[in-house]
């Protein structure tokens, strides 16, 4: 074990992590399943869609940003946060338009596969129906369609971290803040090109690939054959 | 694109060095002198500065005050806060809207005139208020709005509109507002005369250690609400690795019903600089920042004219007052519109040249604050508590208070009293004397700390005011028995969910739900379990929102679902099997009108 080896605790399971992780990394390695929507392998944390969160030692916190320290004491899998998570994920639902059974995105969808693993069937919020989210489809390789967006950031922080450009980012606030592009109105007349990996990094169906939507047919895509988390769960020894 | 826009922005942007981190600076000069801040000039300040248009545009669309859309020449914005509501506000609005021809959100045709609303500009002492462009005018009536609209129409601009001074400095050239103090008691801590420069000149013969070491010793808390202990922040910036360190001053004020920083910044500017300038030595800083709040630009050339005098006496600038190895100088940076910037994360954001958008914790801002390097952000109060400290003693200031709360505090009350204004008290008086000081007896509700604060009813009129009962950053809202609470809840949640930055989930989407529901039972369409719903849809927001703003929030609805129960029972009907959640006819208003007769299905 090394000097920066750190044990702490969750859900009263001993845990053990390297200076300079966050809870999610660590729980990660352990093969805890901490569910989450805006964080994203390989990008930077950004803590903005709560569904992470965890008490620690007593404390709510975004599991995606905190990091460890010894002998913190970790809440993860509790009612009490299960139920937030579901009530978290409600509201995503009911801000946008989703529409699964229509979705290409279903399936492989991070938003869907998340409300079955919480055992969501309804939302019990009411809709709000926005009538102002809209579709571009101006770029001859991706479309964007603002009703199924989820706002987790995870195209801003690809393109400007992994692609090196700056093809999205949010304008407005509160409930009138949406993802925007790097030009006036169209998706096209950006820089983004079919390979940025910011197209794939989305988690839902609010920037999809033209032309594949139905090569994996439904009833074969990921989410199908194994709840979402199943393969960090895979981890634990 | 007109040649004179890009030379104009090319300018702009040449006097802020093309830094991209002036970003608020630039794009608020390019909205005064253009009215807007169009797609060209984003596209012109991205190149000039050298960033992304997008980026630019995620500025200009995060703050009310700067806007895509052309605006008229003068900009006239209603304050429409809950205390303006009660006291007139209404009428002020349908007289400018009969005198200009135009609604709240249009311009005149002939692009001269915007109407425009606003959350609190820090006047409530003087209901109902309005902003001419940068100026102020409070206690208006019909009769003001009349005048202000012949004085424009006859091509008046807005800074030589005729008005009636106001008391100490607002009458001074610099400041020249309409604007009254209102101070109604003076205590020892701010408001007490002051020998500038003493304290700092005290601070400098000490090591900065010992300057901290006497804040902790008085115990003095940050005045802005939350109460930190200063002198540990102080003690974190300073132990913190850092090429530089910056003091920022929180003077942002924007939590409804909070005006005494504005008092402040008139008449104890002074103060306020030497306690910066301690801060600066105490931490290690050479810089320091004050964030005004964009509502306050009227105070900026009166501001700056106290810095550069403060320059002259040696206070700021190349070694201050002659001590080897200090040196420490201010600027002010101006807000532009947003509530959410009085957090010291989102504040920082936007001294950057970013939205506004709060940050992740940790690290915090004395680690890695402005420009990722230590920061310490007090308020004005607080650096003001801090000169006097020095200058009196850590002793001296902690005899006065209570024993956890120690020293002054100054509280902003309005509302349903007699005498409106700024009362610098100690801590540890009760609610019922306060209310007898005001003149608001027969309080029927007194709204704690503005609304992220709480709803409190004569029940609790006996608690005290500290850190540890009735906590507070000073807003004392009072309502009088013929006031709706629900109302008050409902003004509340309206803004919270215009401020709200949008970053994270429960508090761009939760506050929306539950102003919906908080509707749904003031129709007298609710019933027992949507009181359930409130609370547990109140206790996800406060939970899992990442910043002080989400998670206070659902405080209007919590706090009066606890203390004023009755009010919500009295619209409540019982549980039903079926209960519409909308109102059928309303919904086929449309289709019966085409068709021209009532519903076959749905009997009116």
């Amino acid at each position: 074990m090394s000097e920066n080896t750190i044990t702490f605790e969750i859900d009263g399971v001993e845990v053990q992590g390297t200076a300079g992780q966050t809870i999610m990394q660590a729980a990660d390695a352990a093969g805890i399943y901490i569910p989450r929507l805006c964080a994203f392998d390989g990008l930077l944390p950004y803590g903005s869609c709560r569904v992470c969160t965890v008490k620690v030692n007593g404390r709510f916190q975004s599991a995606c940003t905190q990091p460890i320290a010894a002998d913190i004491i970790v809440e993860n899998d509790t009612e009490e946060l299960l139920e937030f998570r579901r009530n978290l994920v409600d509201m995503l639902f009911v801000e946008g338009n989703h529409f699964c059974m229509f979705c290409e995105k279903s399936g492989d969808c991070e938003l869907q596969a998340l409300a079955y693993r919480l055992g969501i069937t309804a939302p019990k919020y009411p809709y709000m129906f926005p009538d102002d989210r809209n579709v571009d489809a101006s770029h001859p390789a991706v479309f964007i369609d603002h009703n199924r967006c989820i706002l987790c950031a995870r195209c801003v922080r690809a393109s400007r971290d992994l692609d090196g450009k700056n093809v999205f980012q949010f304008v407005g606030r509160g409930p009138e803040k949406r993802i925007s592009i790097n030009a006036r109105a169209r998706l096209v007349d950006t820089d983004l090109d079919a390979t940025d990996k910011a197209i794939d990094v989305c988690p839902v169906g609010a920037i999809l690939r033209k032309h594949v939507g139905y090569s994996t047919p439904v009833g074969k895509r990921k989410y199908d054959h194994a709840p979402i988390g199943a393969d960090i769960e895979a981890n634990k020894h | 694109m007109s040649e004179n826009l890009e030379s104009v922005i090319r300018t702009i942007c040449e006097g802020f060095n093309n830094d991209r981190t002036r970003m608020m600076d630039i794009v608020r000069e390019v909205q005064e002198t253009f009215g807007c801040v169009s797609d060209d000039a984003m596209d012109l300040i991205a190149a000039q500065v050298q960033t992304h248009r997008v980026e630019v545009e995620s500025v200009v669309t995060f703050y009310a005050f700067l806007s895509k859309q052309q605006n008229g020449n003068v900009v006239i914005r209603l304050c429409d806060d809950i205390i303006d509501r009660m006291f007139g506000y209404e009428r002020i609005r349908q007289t400018f809207t009969e005198a200009l021809g135009i609604d709240v959100g249009e311009s005149t045709e002939d692009g001269r005139y915007s109407l425009e609303t606003t959350p609190c500009i820090g006047m409530c002492d003087q209901a109902p208020a309005l902003m001419v462009n940068d100026e102020i005018f409070t206690e208006v009536s019909r009769d003001t709005v009349t005048e202000i609209v012949e004085q424009l129409k006859d091509g008046v601009a807005p800074e030589r509109l005729r008005r009636r001074l106001g008391d100490g400095n607002n009458s001074s050239p610099l400041v020249g507002a309409a604007v009254a103090n209102n101070i109604r008691k003076e205590g020892d801590v701010i408001f007490a005369p002051l020998t500038c420069g003493r304290a700092l000149k005290k601070a400098i013969s000490m090591s900065p250690n010992e300057v901290i070491r006497d804040v902790k010793t008085a115990r003095l808390r940050g005045r802005g609400g939350a109460g930190f202990p200063t002198g540990m922040k102080w003690d974190f910036t300073r132990g913190a690795k850092g090429e530089k360190k910056f003091v920022i001053c929180n003077a942002d004020e924007g939590e409804p019903g909070t005006f005494k920083d504005r008092v402040i910044l008139t008449e104890r500017p002074e103060l306020l600089i030497e306690g910066m300038v301690i801060a600066g030595y105490a931490i290690g800083a050479q810089e320091g920042i004050i964030y005004l709040r964009g509502e306050y630009a009227y105070l900026r050339p009166f501001l700056e004219d106290r810095l550069q005098n403060a320059r002259n006496i040696g206070m700021l600038g190349e070694k201050v007052f002659d001590k080897e190895g200090f040196s420490f100088d201010i600027r002010i940076q101006m807000g532009a519109g947003a509530y959410v910037c009085g957090e010291e994360t989102a504040l920082i954001s936007s001294c950057e040249g970013l939205r506004g958008d709060p940050k992740n914790r940790p690290p915090f801002p004395a680690q890695k604050g402005y420009l990722g390097f230590p920061t310490s952000v007090n308020n004005v109060e607080t650096f003001c508590c801090v000169a006097r400290i020095l200058d009196q003693g850590a002793g001296w200031f902690s005899q006065i208070g209570s024993k956890g709360s120690t020293g002054t505090k100054l509280l902003s009350i309005s509302g349903d009293c007699r005498r409106p204004g700024v009362y610098e008290v100690p801590f540890g008086i009760t609610m019922n004397e306060v209310l007898e000081m005001a003149g608001g007896n027969g309080a029927a509700a007194v709204q704690v700390g503005g609304p992220s604060g709480s709803l409190i009813g004569p029940d609790d009129f006996g608690r005290t005011i500290c850190y540890d009962d009735l906590a507070t950053g000073g807003a004392l809202m009072i309502f009088g028995a013929n006031r709706n609470v629900l109302e008050v809840a409902a003004y509340f949640m309206d803004f919270f969910i215009e401020e709200s930055c949008g970053y994270c989930t429960p508090c761009r989407v939760g506050n929306v739900l539950i102003k919906e529901r908080l509707e749904k039972i003031m129709e007298g369409k609710g019933e027992p379990s949507d009181l359930t719903y409130l609370e547990e849809l109140g206790a996800v927001v406060k939970s899992t929102s990442r910043c002080g703003l989400g998670q206070t929030s659902p405080n209007p609805v919590l706090s009066t679902l606890k203390n004023f129960r009755s009010a919500y029972d009295a619209l409540v009907k019982e549980d039903q099997p079926f209960q519409p959640t909308f109102d059928i006819q309303k919904a086929l208003g449309e289709a019966k009108t085409i068709a021209g007769r009532p519903s076959m299905h749905f009997a009116e």
